[in-house]
């Protein structure tokens, strides 16, 4: 999703229309962040950001805190320091405490990608402190947390390592040159004499933890420049390391938005829209008031929310209403309805977002291969229902939530309670799963439980049931793509046209002057406008209709690529298969030499053994393609019985640039496959009469534990541009599989999910 | 109506067609149990009912009045249950929402179960879903903790076993 020279805190601050507007986002560190090239050699880096690591060094260490932590953070410094002895803040990111502990403040949201120990790896790697005495919480919403290039406190696009990596490095080094300093005037030698290892300085016979040094260094003026680790020196980073939130998560005290108890809190269930785009006209509350355990009920702008004692009150009441909706025009929807609209728009062309040569000229008077294309609407079910608890009291609010737009949460709330944002403290809890649903231009869910508790006078906690989840929008968009080629003698397509109908994500909402350029939403077209086979199609074309529609749309883990690929990836394998050659063999030619799809691809097809002969009945498909700046191939091994697809191994090779923990890497590689296969073999929400016809998991089927293939992952050893790893595993996963099946049957499938005829 | 909870006694008050869920997680507090679906069909909500597994968001509660409740916060006193010592090992959670019925599924199929095949695993796991898609470690992750188990001698053995 992300471009260069991107940046969001303009449009929230416009989105919050309030008078008070965060602060302008800290300007990258010399050689950071737009390039996301991460620094690997050693280098001495002038401290620009001087207000933002300061530690107020003529202050005492209780109230350097006060003095530039965000008012969140200062809170938490404020209940810990009650409970021991004052913990020492070098900057934003790292406290240390005086038992040694390193607290490490993630900006990042933790939704399964692996950020609660692959950030702290990074600061670590820099601090060189004890591993084991590390300790993560996710940060307040505060500017200081801020993306570094778009500018707003949030994860998503799979940018978190290569956007904090250089920022991250030099917190952990500037508190590792504090505590030296520190040292050094302890024992009254300087600097340059002392080391460090493991939570430790020494000076020939000295030797002090940095417990024991970290408020004296907390006292030190910030140096004016400190020096990173060369890549030679790395301990950490680029070794495989097991997460630190495993145990919490495997007894059951992992804390997520759902679990959050608040003093008298209530449990809310909402009635919303049945279609997309009602409004209520009129309710009776009577039958749900008279459910036991039932407090109270309001109306809200998204519908009808009932408050009780516990979710099973609250849901029965919710379930109990008796309400008049004004259904408007969103009722005469239907996916039939859709698919044919967008057919006729894909035989008239489009907006252009890229082009070379005369593509219609080409077409004239020579064969052309003609395909469409579709995908569906799809919802991202994370396992944790939407939930945002929400207490508002004299001085602000506190909301508690699995977030992954902190920024939007902040603002948004702030607006509708008549608050400054700095009053609104987010509590990002663990999320159980993100996928895109919970980064949310108009924060849906959030401003939702913030207007239950604002019109109930409550303390709230608002839970979504799955069938809220499912019929609650916010969809990846449904797809339709025309595609046209011709072949040249040599067999390689001599002309290449796509085009692409499908509702844009960004339209409508405070991002769109960013994203929509000429009429062209970035992410509906990426992947297919900058397929890496275009600069060898001497005539190409890629051009876009936007319909626009009630149905609100969304992000889904990858974005345009989750359509973009399948297409591109499929339609190419016809034209290998249409010109006799082999798909592997065909994509080659196309692809620069030193590409790095060139590179996966190999990688993949020597570990696969491409070509070798496989099990009876087995066949292989192939495909590679870029996402969110990593490169990855993917074969996927499949055989067909009974018309039912079944995917026994994947062998998916990733250049992702230098890698933090190959372990996530690995997750995130499994992760993003069985989440595109569930998709390409089982997944749709179809609208007839302008309601979602899928309701749980019985009938929005997702891929289950039988059906999870063997995933070998191998990582592509770079040192070039570092990419992401949350989403690009997931895009070339359907394509792989499509083309398979066509190998094993001869059945050419242009349609998620994946069905044989 | 009474009920044993991870060795304890609890006198709730709630209506008798409530889940064992929202009894669990709204009126005890045990939030280790998860909602996922609300009709058996995700398994996060997964407990063990006398030893075995069940789906706490479809069973009312004021069934299981004499019955042994066993819940993600009483599979081990300590986080040493060979499933979750193997969990750990194989690094097998992810955003981990629905891991407590991951593991208690695993901790119930290998009671019956201590040297589980891949089939015996896909049979009884393939219940639990996973958004994260875990499973390649979830079936490693059964796999280690069976080895556990083998070498201890027992579940009870390889790790303080409530």
């Amino acid at each position: 999703m992300w471009r260069e020279g991107m940046n969001f805190s303009g449009v929230v601050a416009d989105a919050s229309n309030v008078a008070h507007t965060p602060s302008p986002p800290n300007p990258p560190l010399e050689g950071e962040g737009l390039s996301a090239k991460p620094r690997l050699a050693t280098e001495d880096l002038k401290v620009k950001r001087r207000d933002f690591l300061k530690t107020g060094a003529t202050l005492s260490a209780g109230l350097v805190v006060a003095c530039f932590m965000p008012p969140g953070m200062r809170r938490a410094f404020a209940q810990d320091a009650a409970k021991k002895p004052a913990p020492i803040p070098p900057n934003a990111f790292v406290r240390i405490a005086l038992d040694d502990t390193v607290t490490v403040l993630l900006k990042h949201s933790e939704m399964g990608q692996g950020v609660w120990t692959s950030i702290p790896m990074v600061i670590a790697e820099e601090l060189d402190c004890d591993w084991s005495k590390i300790h993560v919480e996710h940060a307040p919403a505060a500017p200081e947390y801020a993306h570094t290039v778009f500018g707003i406190q949030m994860t998503g696009g799979s940018t978190s390592t290569w956007e904090s990596f250089d920022q991250l490095r030099h917190a952990g080094a500037t508190a590792r040159a504090l505590l030296i300093a520190a040292a050094a005037q302890k024992w009254k030698t300087q600097a340059a004499d002392c080391h460090t290892e493991k939570g430790f300085v020494m000076c020939g016979a000295n030797k002090a933890s940095y417990g024991e040094l970290a408020e004296a260094a907390a006292k030190l003026p910030m140096p004016d420049a400190v020096k990173l680790k060369g890549i030679e020196e790395f301990t950490l980073i680029g070794k495989p390391t097991q997460r630190l939130d495993s145990k919490a998560k495997v007894t059951g005290t992992a804390e997520f938005g759902i679990d959050v108890k608040r003093p008298n809190m209530l449990i809310a269930v909402v009635a919303r829209a049945p279609v997309f785009g009602a409004k209520v006209k009129s309710f009776d509350a009577a039958k749900a008031k008279s459910i036991a355990g039932v407090v109270e009920v309001v109306q809200v702008p998204s519908g009808v929310a009932v408050l009780a004692k516990h979710f099973w009150a609250a849901k029965q009441g919710r379930d109990a209403l008796t309400i008049d909706w004004d259904l408007g025009t969103g009722a005469t929807i239907s996916t039939t309805g859709l698919r044919e609209d967008y057919r006729k728009q894909a035989q008239t062309l489009g907006t252009v977002a890229k082009q070379a040569g005369d593509v219609d000229a080409a077409f004239k008077g020579t064969k052309v291969i003609e395909s469409e294309y579709e995908v569906p609407f799809l919802a991202h079910a994370p396992m944790e229902p939407e939930n945002c608890t929400v207490e508002i009291g004299k001085d602000g609010a506190d909301i508690y939530t699995g977030t992954q737009f902190q920024t939007m949460d902040q603002n948004l709330s702030a607006k509708i309670l008549g608050l400054k944002p700095e009053q609104v403290r987010i509590h990002t809890m663990f999320l159980g799963g993100g996928f895109g649903r919970r980064a949310n231009p108009t924060s849906d869910y959030v401003t939702e439980a913030v207007q239950v508790a604002k019109a109930s006078g409550k303390t709230v906690k608002v839970v979504w049931t799955r069938e809220d989840d499912i019929h609650g929008g916010y969809y990846r968009p449904m797809w339709l793509s025309k595609l046209r080629a011709t072949l040249g003698k040599d067999g390689k397509p001599a002309a290449w046209s796509h085009t692409i109908v499908g509702q844009s994500i960004i339209a409508g909402t405070p991002f769109a002057p960013m994203m929509i350029k000429d009429g062209i939403d970035a992410t509906s077209v990426e992947g297919a406008a900058d397929a890496p086979y275009l600069e060898n199609i001497p005539a190409h074309r890629v051009d876009l209709h936007s319909p626009s529609s009630p149905i609100s749309v969304l992000w889904w883990r990858s974005v345009g690529h989750s359509h973009t690929a399948f297409v591109v990836e499929s339609f190419l394998d016809e034209l290998a298969h249409a010109a006799k050659q082999d798909p592997l063999t065909y994509r080659r030619a196309l692809l620069p030499e030193k590409s790095r799809e060139r590179l996966a691809l190999d990688l993949a097809a020597q570990k696969f053994g491409w070509g070798k002969p496989l099990a009876k009945g087995h066949a292989a498909g192939i495909a590679v393609h870029q996402s969110f700046g990593s490169y990855v191939a993917q074969i996927a091994e499949v055989s067909v019985a009974n018309k039912q697809i079944k995917v026994h191994r994947v062998v998916c090779a990733i250049d992702c640039g230098p890698v933090v923990n190959p372990l996530t890497v690995e997750a995130q590689m499994q992760s993003g496959i069985a989440f595109g296969l569930g998709a390409a073999l089982h997944s749709e929400l179809t609208l007839k009469d302008g309601k979602i016809e899928q309701s749980n998991f019985h009938n929005y089927t997702v891929l289950r534990l039988n059906e999870m293939p063997h995933v070998e992952v191998h990582i592509v050893p770079s040192t070039d541009k570092m990419g992401g790893c949350g989403e690009p595993g997931t895009p070339p996963i359907a394509p792989a599989v499509a083309n398979a099946v066509f190998a094993a049957t001869g059945q050419r499938l242009r349609k998620l999910p994946l069905r044989l005829a | 109506m009474k009920l044993s909870i991870n060795g304890h006694d609890h006198e709730v008050d709630a209506p008798a067609d409530m889940p064992l869920l929202w009894v669990l997680r709204d009126v005890i507090g045990l939030t280790g149990t998860k909602f996922g679906c609300g009709m058996a069909q995700c398994g996060a909500c997964t407990v063990h009912v006398d030893g075995a597994a069940i789906r706490s968001c479809v069973t009312p509660a004021s069934a299981l009045t004499g019955k042994q409740i066993t819940t993600i916060e009483g599979l081990s006193s300590d986080g040493s249950h060979p499933v979750q010592r193997a969990w750990i090992e194989a690094d097998v959670v992810q955003c981990g929402y629905c891991q407590s019925g991951q593991v208690m599924a695993a901790a119930a199929l290998l009671k019956q179960k201590p040297a589980p095949s891949d089939a015996d695993i896909d049979a009884a796991m393939s219940g639990n879903i996973c958004r994260c898609g875990t499973y390649q470690r979830i079936r490693a992750g059964v796999h280690r903790a069976a080895e556990l188990i083998k070498v201890a001698g027992s579940i009870e053995e390889a790790g303080h076993v409530a």
